[in-house]
């Protein structure tokens, strides 16, 4: 039977770029680039240090072309600007003192930064090109204990914390674009939640790429002190531009004993037009520690965008009775490429892990699904569940699975489930025959498809995922 | 109500109908009866519009507009519906939420308002005991893991929540039970009234015990062999298929026109 086809993707709607005057410092990477933007954040001597450490590590590695499932051309670091501020100050304090084009240009985006015209409980971080231009509810979260700032204001106000912790779960060589992030990386959030504390509303970064010539390499630092809970969004979208954008960001979790993190993102970055021009390269490092006793990571994640998406949320359960998970939608149409998954490493007694991937492949694209399980000799009667799940749309995409199992003990049990489906023409036509118009019965067989994963996503961020897929897809079967 | 005329049609490129003529007025019951592969699932595919199937002669009139013309969904917007011999599963997606968006698409091509969550609930537990089917059916994915005859049954309620014009069921009597043949069944009757017409595709005489038919027609061979009132398929039943498919190639009987 012949399988529907002919993709045709709806406009990117957040294509447009914003006009402002930007700081920007010449193009290339070198040592002096490194100390120009640590020098540009007037940043202390032990952060200059961090960073120089990293750029020596990252000059004596090579990239990972060869292991990833993906093609792209070779990447000059040196054509690249690794720092592109708006003109403003220092951050302000106010929000009325922010650029006025920034503010409409987050408003555009469905973020207002005005509080009063918010979610009601969700605090934003919005990051523009290198750095962060406001954070909202800091002083409500204040009251709680819970710092929310941006990652210069941490480095400035809280250097204790941020040194206790930066860098204990992607150290600086990590590999080579964690090591290349540590050395140039500009912003980021940073989210500190002390002992007890339930977190009273969701925490959120949105990140903005809007320079065409940079690169956006932000940082992000979570740390769950003993038995509090938080919930982190994250969202990001960039102009569309024929020329490609270089997104590698380091995300590091915290979470010490009972406590909990829940990592929801919905990444809608440029993916590049039909025919693959244009589009962010996004090579990002995730990572949780589960270091204390009974604590929980869970990372969700809806990734539509990006031309050329690596990327694999990890947790390394230390702990004892931790818990890991990851739910993934992987969504890629004409010619996007990802190659993304997960790492549980079980070191502790008791641990557990859940992976549920779902990859969905339309166009000429490719979606593969990369993951670890692996459990060490001492982590005595640990657990994994995976499945994995990929939908094939037309005849010219491709998935592939890569699992990695590891056992190192007889008292753990690792599960492994996998299957590849294709839209059928049949289904189609049922819901057709019902009077669904056939890209609302794409949008609902697709949704249905990714419903686990949704399910674990905050009901805004839901509805927004289920849109976005729609969006996408639009029009794509026929 | 649907008038067609000297219909071919073929899949893959293969030959399947090869002139149907059926004329289906408001209020009327018609049973279409035949040989396996004689095309029943075919005509009623064609008429719903499934895109594997290719006209390649005749024409459809559906309340007097080119019924060949319209998409698969429009035409079920304007009242075809067709109950599937295989229903199709489709996993995660509830059969309540699939009910509503279908029930709101026909809702908004009448211009009607559409109805919330919560309007609907109650709307489908009034339809769902047209066919008794219990509300755990609702909360579940659309035919994932229901039985061959919750299936069928299922079919039925959807027909019950769309409220078609002309309702074409594909064999849906086939794999019930006694007693659920006799619920899907008082269903339909329940369902029919002089402002719509149903299409019965079966096998078997016993469904039509239940809902009377006005006109049985035969199929064999792509064409409509014989054609007559509800006796003709207590006589099929008695001499089987066999005297109509031989009469039919010695006499040519029921075959139309060979041009
Ligand atoms: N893709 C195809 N290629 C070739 N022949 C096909 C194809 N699809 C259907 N057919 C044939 O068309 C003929 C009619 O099939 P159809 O399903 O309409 O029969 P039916 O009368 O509904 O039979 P049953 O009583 O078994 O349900 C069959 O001989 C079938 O094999
Ligand atoms: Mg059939």
């Amino acid at each position: 039977m012949s399988t529907a086809e002919n993709l045709v993707s709806q406009e990117y709607k957040y294509g447009f770029v914003t006009d402002i005057e930007s700081d920007t410092i010449p193009r290339g990477l070198s040592e002096e680039t490194v100390r120009l933007i640590s020098e540009k954040k007037n940043e202390p001597e032990w952060m200059l240090g961090f960073r120089l450490k990293a750029f020596r590590h990252w000059l004596t590695m090579t990239e990972p072309k060869h292991w990833p499932n993906l093609t792209y051309p070779e990447i000059n670091y040196q054509d690249m600007i690794y720092y592109s501020a708006p003109k403003q100050k220092a951050l302000k304090a106010n929000l009325d003192e922010v650029d006025p084009e920034l503010l409409k240009t987050f408003e555009k985006l469905g973020i207002p930064l005005q509080e009063q015209k918010q979610l009601a409980g969700v605090a934003v971080d919005a990051v523009f090109d290198s750095v962060s231009v406001a954070t909202t509810y800091k002083e409500k979260l204040k009251k709680h204990g819970v710092i929310f700032c941006s990652f210069s204001e941490a480095i400035r106000e809280y250097p204790d914390l941020v040194r206790k912790y930066l860098g204990t779960v992607v150290p600086t060589n990590d590999n080579f674009f964690a090591a290349l992030n540590s050395a140039v990386f500009s912003d980021g959030s940073f989210c500190f939640i002390p002992k007890g504390v339930r977190c009273p509303m969701e925490l959120s970064t949105y990140f903005r790429i809007n320079n065409s010539e940079s690169g956006q390499f932000e940082r992000t630092l979570i740390v769950a002190e003993e038995g509090s809970y938080v919930s982190y969004l994250e969202g990001c979208t960039a102009p569309k531009f024929d020329k490609n954008q270089l997104h590698a960001a380091v995300v590091e979790l915290v979470a010490l004993d009972d406590a909990q993190i829940k990592y929801s993102t919905v990444q809608n970055w440029y993916a590049g037009d039909e025919e693959g021009r244009g589009g962010i390269y996004n090579f990002v490092t995730k990572r949780g520690k589960c270091a204390g006793h009974n604590s929980k990571i869970s990372w969700t994640q809806v990734e539509t965008g990006s031309a050329i998406t690596w990327k694999y949320p990890s947790c390394i359960l230390l702990g004892d009775n931790s818990i890991g998970e990851f739910y993934s939608v992987a969504l890629t149409n004409h010619a996007q490429q990802a190659d993304t998954g997960t790492k549980m490493i079980h070191l502790g007694k008791n641990t557990r892990s859940t992976i549920i991937s779902k990859g969905i492949a339309a166009g000429k694209s490719n979606n593969s699904y990369r993951g670890l399980v692996k459990v060490m000799p001492k982590a005595e009667n640990s657990r994994n569940y995976t499945q994995c799940d990929s939908m094939l749309i037309g005849s010219n995409s491709g998935a592939n699975t890569f699992p990695y199992i590891e056992v190192m003990n007889n008292s753990s049990a690792v599960e492994h489930e996998a299957s590849t489906s294709k839209i059928s023409e049949e289904q189609l036509f049922y819901l057709q025959q019902r009077g669904i118009s056939q890209e609302d019965a794409v949008s609902l067989i697709i949704n249905g498809f990714c419903k686990d994963v949704f399910l674990q996503l905050p009901m805004e961020f839901a509805v927004e995922a289920q849109r976005l897929l729609g969006m996408k897809l639009e029009g794509s079967v026929g | 109500m649907l008038e067609i005329r000297n219909l071919h049609a073929s899949v893959d490129g293969n030959p399947i109908l090869k002139g149907i003529d059926l004329t289906i007025n408001r209020g009327e019951i018609h049973a279409i009866m035949g040989p396996n592969g004689s095309g029943k699932s075919t005509l009623a595919k064609v008429l719903a519009g499934h895109p594997s199937y290719e006209v390649t002669k005749g024409q459809v009139l559906y309340e007097g507009k080119n019924l060949l013309e319209m998409a698969p969904d429009e035409r079920a917007r304007e009242g075809i519906f067709m109950a599937f011999q295989y229903p199709i599963e489709v996993p995660g997606v509830s059969n309540a939420q699939f009910l509503r968006l279908a029930y709101n698409e026909k809702r908004k091509h009448l211009g009607e308002e559409e109805l919330d969550p919560l309007e609907f609930k109650d709307l489908l537990k009034e339809r769902a005991k047209v066919v008794e089917m219990d509300a755990s059916f609702m909360t579940r994915s659309v035919n994932e893991g229901f039985s061959g005859g919750e299936k069928k049954r299922n079919e039925i309620l959807q027909m019950a929540v769309l409220e078609p014009r002309l309702a074409i069921l594909d064999e849906t009597d086939s794999g019930l039970d006694i007693d659920a043949l006799r619920i899907v069944a008082g269903g339909v009757n329940l369902l029919h009234n002089s402002e719509n017409a149903v299409v019965l595709v079966t096998h078997y005489q016993r469904l039509l015990n239940y809902i009377v038919p006005d006109y049985v027609h035969v199929l064999a061979g792509g064409r409509i062999a014989r054609e007559g009132g509800k006796e003709l398929a207590l006589e099929l039943e008695e001499k089987g298929y066999d005297w109509i498919t031989s009469s039919v190639a010695a006499s040519g009987i029921g075959a139309s026109r060979v041009t």
